[in-house]
């Protein structure tokens, strides 16, 4: 058995590692969603990105050329959705769950349906390096919180960064603010001279392809292994979809709360550990069902969702024109 | 006009949803066949007079175009045994695919086969037990044959399953070798559910007790993940074994190689499942306990056409309504073993105990443990002890020298882990 202090600290250091794709996906659902798209094709998307930015990663040796190639495929399914949602009206419920589906079928097809054995990750090097622990210097070395915080690759530092980065985007620049007010209310900031329809574009476009950076983190977790039958991205776009309401579209705290669903994610395989390193005050781990585990993220999820709506006048941070196509002849 | 056509893309993409969502169903092509014509097959079975208008119909759980995990397996299973027996499965073989384990959805598969003129009607998953019970009754002149259950009649109706516990055990002895020879007595066990079904906690005790018979003092740590195909959960749980038990020797219960890579990935070693991992890992993976599916489905569709027309009669034919075999049929078996990784006297220890569960001389849930004396000269000798085959509560499940547990408690009724297994 191993030292107690050990298995926290490698539990906390899998909630970061394990789960940061949903910070990606959650991030860039809430640049979608800022400016009034709900897109529910994050699966699909992730899947996209995941699959394109790992082959391309493989075949020129290069975490740069995956990440580059993982934002341009997931982009491209933002370009799509823009197209159908913004330019031809399409239903955005219908076009997302389409998006999932196709970006899903997409995977499966290049993934398994070609019939190709698809190059293991351990055939490229530099995408093993790249997806290797980087310690951050004298932080690394703190106990416990060093492991589990500052001792990890370099797309989980990416992941804060963009997270920190569109934050203050959307809050502290003026085209963030013109972002915004398309998402808030597209009419009043036509009417200003916002050109929504490229604001619509880009942002869509941007926020997809970020999602597609969280497919690609989840490709290089899994080890570029296309064994068995479920998706790499395996349901991660669906709870960054949920996650964007609890962190209430606002992302910096979709730091926390993806450290909250990681949380409760990694403790459905860590419980055992824990209950057995701390008996006396973990023991009742081992005795709860794990099927709460699963579902628990939910559950505050919806709490998070009742208390906001209770508390409107706050602000939540949901755009009023959420979801509504926005038709400028129809002004 | 722009309206209209964002109004017809919508629809158009609406209807491809639900088109996505049903069960596929291929259907033959012609039915103007040529038994054998082209097939492929190196193995030279003369076809059966008269097979050419004999259809095989199966249900799978998933999709029919897996690459692996369990449906991959059985559609292997179905297609090698047809091609075996001169059939062509592109005509011949019907197949309703992603069928939930649900009664109406169940009943409705079985419709579709029996209208298209299915002989032999194939469910793989255990949730269509009922339905299949249910419908052999209504379709008295159709086979029906259903895995991992235990439902049958005395007529048209049986079910299939196999002793995968001795495949088990000869991986464990390959597990025990491996972490004697590298002095970790933490072995690991990536399961999708332990206790809950006798089919995996069987297992995990034969497992376990193989291990223990190369290395008496070994554990094996429990990990499950409370559900039968999970990647990323089945990553995460070989890691945090390795992480925190540190296990040395990485098995596994479940779909994907993942354990099989985390292993290789931490420089460790394991023994997959399903399908040799080898491939995947190969400085890790030293052998895998796998299934011949074909083997059943070969037995089962010969008699089937046996019964030429009386499907009555199958249950007779197949000698009973509950097969159930093992290493001496090669339904199951263990991978050929990856000498490059596996200790010395591995390979001798795993033909010596596997000759001796074929010939019926020893099986795993006895009152008698294994153990193995390497000579000076190099000759490995398997040792036979009568001791307690006792739980982990200390409770004796057969007493030193008993028999060997009943099929129905390893097939239905095990709840138990054997000594030595611990769930973490």
């Amino acid at each position: 058995m191993n030292d107690p202090i050990n298995v926290l600290t490698l539990f906390l250091f899998n909630i970061v590692l394990v789960n940061i794709p949903l910070l990606y996906g959650t991030v860039g659902e809430i640049v979608v969603e800022k400016a009034g798209s709900l897109d529910l094709g994050v699966e699909g998307t992730m899947a996209v990105g995941a699959m394109f930015g790992y082959l391309a990663g493989c075949a020129a040796n290069s975490v740069m050329v995956g990440l580059l190639v993982s934002f341009i495929a997931a982009g491209l399914c933002g370009l799509l959705f823009a197209a159908l949602t913004v330019s031809l009206q399409a239903n955005q419920n219908v076009t997302g769950l389409t998006i999932t589906t196709f970006g899903l079928g997409l995977y499966f097809f290049i993934g398994k349906g070609l019939g190709e054995r698809w190059p293991a990750m351990t055939g490229s090097q530099s995408l093993v390096k790249g997806f290797a622990a980087l310690e951050i210097p004298g932080l690394s070395k703190l106990p416990v919180i060093g492991k589990a915080l500052f001792s990890h690759n370099v797309l989980v530092y990416l992941g804060v960064a963009v997270a920190i980065l569109v934050w203050w985007y959307l809050n502290f620049t003026k085209t963030g603010l013109r972002l915004r007010a398309v998402g808030e209310n597209p009419g009043a900031a036509d009417s200003v001279g916002v050109n929504t329809l490229l604001y619509k574009y880009i942002h869509l476009i941007g926020g997809s392809g970020i999602m597609g950076l969280g497919g690609f983190y989840m490709a290089l977790y899994m080890g570029g292994s296309f064994e068995g039958s479920n998706c790499w991205i395996n349901g991660y776009g669906w709870i960054a979809i949920a996650l964007v309401i609890f962190a209430n579209w606002n992302p910096v705290l979709s730091i926390l709360g993806t450290l909250v669903f990681g949380f409760f994610n990694t403790l459905q395989i860590y419980a055992g550990s824990l209950a057995g390193a701390f008996p006396g005050p973990l023991g009742w781990l081992s005795a709860i069902p794990p099927h709460l585990y699963k579902a628990l993220p939910f559950l505050i999820t919806a709490i998070v969702l009742v208390a906001s709506s209770i508390h409107k006048r706050e602000g939540s941070g949901q755009p009023a024109a959420l979801g509504l196509n926005y038709f400028r002849e129809e002004r | 006009m722009k309206k209209f056509l964002a109004l017809a893309l919508a629809a158009a993409m609406s209807l491809s949803l639900v088109a996505c969502g049903g069960g596929n169903t291929s259907t033959p092509a012609a039915s103007g066949n040529s038994p054998a014509a082209g097939s492929g097959s190196d193995v030279s079975t003369p076809a059966p007079a008269g097979n050419g208008d004999f259809k095989v119909g199966a249900i799978y759980i998933t999709s029919q175009n897996d690459v692996a995990g369990y449906t991959f397996q059985h559609h292997n299973g179905i297609t090698t045994a047809m091609k075996d027996l001169g059939m062509d499965p592109a005509t011949q073989l019907l197949i309703v695919d992603k069928v939930d384990e649900d009664y109406d959805a169940v009943c409705s598969a079985i419709d579709i086969l029996a209208n298209q003129g299915a002989n032999v009607i194939f469910g793989i998953s255990f949730g269509y037990i009922d339905a299949m019970n249910d419908k052999a009754g209504d379709y008295p002149e159709i086979c029906f044959s259903h895995g991992t259950g235990y439902l049958g009649n005395e007529t048209n109706f049986n079910n299939y399953f196999g002793r995968i516990y001795q495949a088990r055990y000869l991986a464990g002895i390959a597990a025990g070798m491996k972490s004697w020879e590298i002095g970790n007595p933490a072995v690991g066990y990536v399961a999708a559910y332990n206790t809950e079904y006798a089919e995996t906690c069987s297992g995990i005790n034969a497992f376990a007790l193989g291990v223990q018979s190369a290395n008496p003092e070994a554990t094996v740590y429990v990990k499950k993940i409370n559900i039968w195909g999970d990647e990323n959960l089945e990553r995460q749980a070989a890691q945090a074994l390795i992480d925190t038990y540190n296990c040395g020797v990485i098995s596994q219960h479940c779909d994907s190689a993942q354990p099989q890579l985390v292993a290789q990935e931490n420089g460790v070693f394991g023994c997959g499942y399903n399908s040799d991992m080898t491939e995947q890992a190969p400085n890790a993976h030293i052998t895998a306990a796998i299934w011949h599916w074909n083997v059943y489905y070969q037995t089962a569709i010969e008699a089937a056409m046996a019964c030429d027309g009386d499907a009555s009669q199958f249950v007779d034919k197949m000698g009973g309504n509950a097969y159930y075999a093992g290493l001496a049929e090669g339904f199951v078996d263990a991978s050929p073993l990856n000498e490059a990784v596996a200790a010395p006297g591995t390979k001798d220890a795993m033909e010596q105990v596997r000759q001796m569960m074929v010939d019926g001389e020893w099986d795993v849930f006895t009152g008698v443990k294994l153990s193995y004396i390497i000579s000076d000269d190099g000759e490995l000798e398997v040792v036979k002890t009568e001791a307690d085959l006792v739980d982990t509560n200390g409770t004796v499940i057969v007493p030193a020298g008993g028999p060997s547990v009943d099929d129905g408690v390893i097939k239905g009724s095990m709840d138990y882990n054997v000594a030595g297994v611990m769930e973490g």
